[in-house]
């Protein structure tokens, strides 16, 4: 244990630096139209995004609106756009930003704007909740329902997903017109498509065969580039498109 | 664990600059392994602090991360108002309730207990409680309480700020009542607390809009957070003894004489009443957990 201690990095006391943020404000009680305003405040090298935020609504302006919950990459609810791209705000620490620059902060797109960077979820949990995400088996078990290894490692990767809607509401195709089910609804349906447990794969693939299904996907990527989880959105988006013809694998 | 790893920082033998943190070495296990069994927690590690657990200890200290205790309820969920009059029709599961399954410690996944088995039984049970459920007459001042709790909140232009409180109250709880607690200790938490109510009725709000005001919410949670600081103190410094996540410095070792019964806390006008419930025993009688 003393090698160990001894060969430890010292992680340094950071220092702290200011930085400008402009977030997107939209007050639905009084403002026609979205407004930027900007917040300059001062950080430490290991804040994220999200502290800067709560520094703002803490001892700037208790009006700021944003949703968080955890603040750790778990719970799936600060997903916003910073500086052009969709992350979590609790995962994207300012020193890896270029903080020579102000950072940009703005909702989510595609999804209404219920009050700064909040958005009306529902569209996004509508689709998640159409591909019947829960496991759908016709016997009533005694006991638990053994799966071996190999056949849970099949869908391991979208077992990660925690529904923040970075990846569906990076999707050009989403933003067109709201119909698409989009990436997070395809990456739910997968997780049980591809469960060796659960007998309803016929029933999402067929619903993911509708016009506004899988076929609307462009295979642009975005989604995998947004998953703050490292998902491979787009790839499992391609096997659902795979089963649908071929029948699961 | 918790315990040695305070110790440590305690008695100044603490890591980094300001020695408030203790190591966690994973590096004689195989980076399969840690891929496979702490993928959470090494992520943390490389994206919050850029540590590398494959081959670098990992910084780490205990931190409250679930609340032991709750509303009470029996196995059917229904909330009970004493030891065991139930509430008719109300339900709670989950974190905020306590159907003492966990004992005195809440023990790691358990906490999904709590939500898939007795979430499922509070519906069950809901629904059979609904079928045969008569209406009752409301009175017309029903919601005249709330509203008048969240219209003053709204309007309030008071000079203390929300996270101020907030935050002192958090490291009163933090330093006294958590991993180490005495009844000098806890005392010291319920007079902070008494403090935090009174400057919590001179406290500012500035978001007075009506719609998705979370500048009210937590100025509201902030209100309950105080009054569940206060229960968990108060009942922490009642019981006097030593017992599962519970550990007073000054009653060190556990008392199934006075102590194997639930608390129970009870708001009245100015304080909190303590009652104590008997514990059930039936097939695993409780024991000493020994390592």
């Amino acid at each position: 244990m003393s090698t160990a201690v001894e060969s430890v990095k010292e992680i340094a006391e950071v220092p702290s630096f200011q930085v400008t943020l402009f977030v997107r404000r939209f007050d639905p009680e009084n403002d026609a139209e979205p407004k930027w305003q900007d917040f300059d405040v001062t950080v430490f090298g290991t804040d994220r995004v999200l502290d800067a935020l709560h520094k703002i609504k803490w001892e700037l302006d208790g009006s700021l609106t944003f949703r968080r919950s955890c603040a750790h990459g778990v719970c799936g609810s600060d997903a916003m756009r910073i500086n052009g791209r969709n992350r979590l705000a609790c995962k994207t620490l300012i020193k890896d930003l270029d903080i020579t620059q102000p950072i940009y902060v703005e909702p989510i797109k595609g999804l209404k704007v219920e009050k700064d960077l909040v958005v009306d979820m529902n569209p996004f949990y509508q689709a998640y909740r159409d591909v019947k995400p829960f496991l759908i088996a016709s016997d009533s078990p005694t006991k638990e329902r053994i799966q071996s290894p190999e056949d849970r490692a099949r869908f391991d990767d979208t077992t990660k997903c925690i529904l923040c809607a970075a990846c569906t509401t990076s999707c050009p195709v989403f933003w067109t017109d709201n119909q698409y089910f989009g990436p997070a609804a395809i990456v739910n349906a997968h997780r049980f498509i591809f469960d060796s447990r659960d007998e309803a794969a016929e029933v999402r693939l067929d619903i993911l065969n509708d016009k506004e299904g899988v076929w609307r996907c462009r295979t642009t990527f975005n989604c995998t580039e947004a998953c703050p989880r490292g998902i491979e959105v787009t790839k499992a988006i391609a096997e659902v498109k795979q089963a649908v013809l071929r029948g699961r694998a | 664990m918790a315990r040695a790893m305070a110790n440590e920082v305690r008695e100044g033998r603490g890591a980094g600059p300001n020695k408030d943190y203790v190591l966690l070495d994973l590096t004689h296990l195989e980076p399969a392994v840690i891929d496979a069994k702490l993928p959470d927690i090494t992520e943390f590690a490389r994206t919050y602090l850029g540590v590398e657990p494959y081959t670098e200890p990992v910084p780490v200290f205990p931190t409250a991360h679930y609340a032991m205790g709750g509303i009470p309820t029996n196995i059917k969920a229904e909330v009970l108002r004493d030891n065991d009059t139930v509430v008719p029709g109300l339900y709670a599961a989950g974190e905020c309730a306590c159907v003492s399954v966990h004992g005195a410690n809440r023990l790691g996944t358990n906490s999904l207990l709590d939500i898939n088995v007795f979430g499922k039984r509070a519906g069950i049970y809901a629904v059979e409680y609904a079928k045969d459920a008569k209406f009752v007459d409301v009175p017309e001042d029903a919601i005249a309480e709330t509203v008048k709790l969240i219209e003053h909140m709204r309007n309030a232009t008071g000079t203390e700020k929300i996270a101020v409180i907030r935050k002192e109250l958090q490291d009163t709880m933090d330093k006294n009542a958590q991993v180490y607690r005495t009844e000098e200790s806890l005392n010291e938490a319920l007079d902070k607390i008494k403090e935090l109510r009174k400057r919590y009725e001179h406290i500012q709000v500035q978001d007075r809009g009506m719609r998705f005001n979370t500048d009210l919410l937590e100025a509201i949670e902030l209100g309950f957070l105080l009054d569940l600081a206060e229960v968990l103190a108060f009942t922490a410094r009642e019981r006097r003894e030593s017992r599962g996540g519970h550990f007073r410095e000054d009653y060190e070792t556990r008392d199934d004489e006075k102590f194997m019964v639930h608390s129970m806390a009870y708001k009245t006008e100015s304080d909190i009443k303590i009652d104590w419930k008997p514990v059930t025993i039936t097939n695993y009688p409780p024991m000493e957990r020994k390592y």
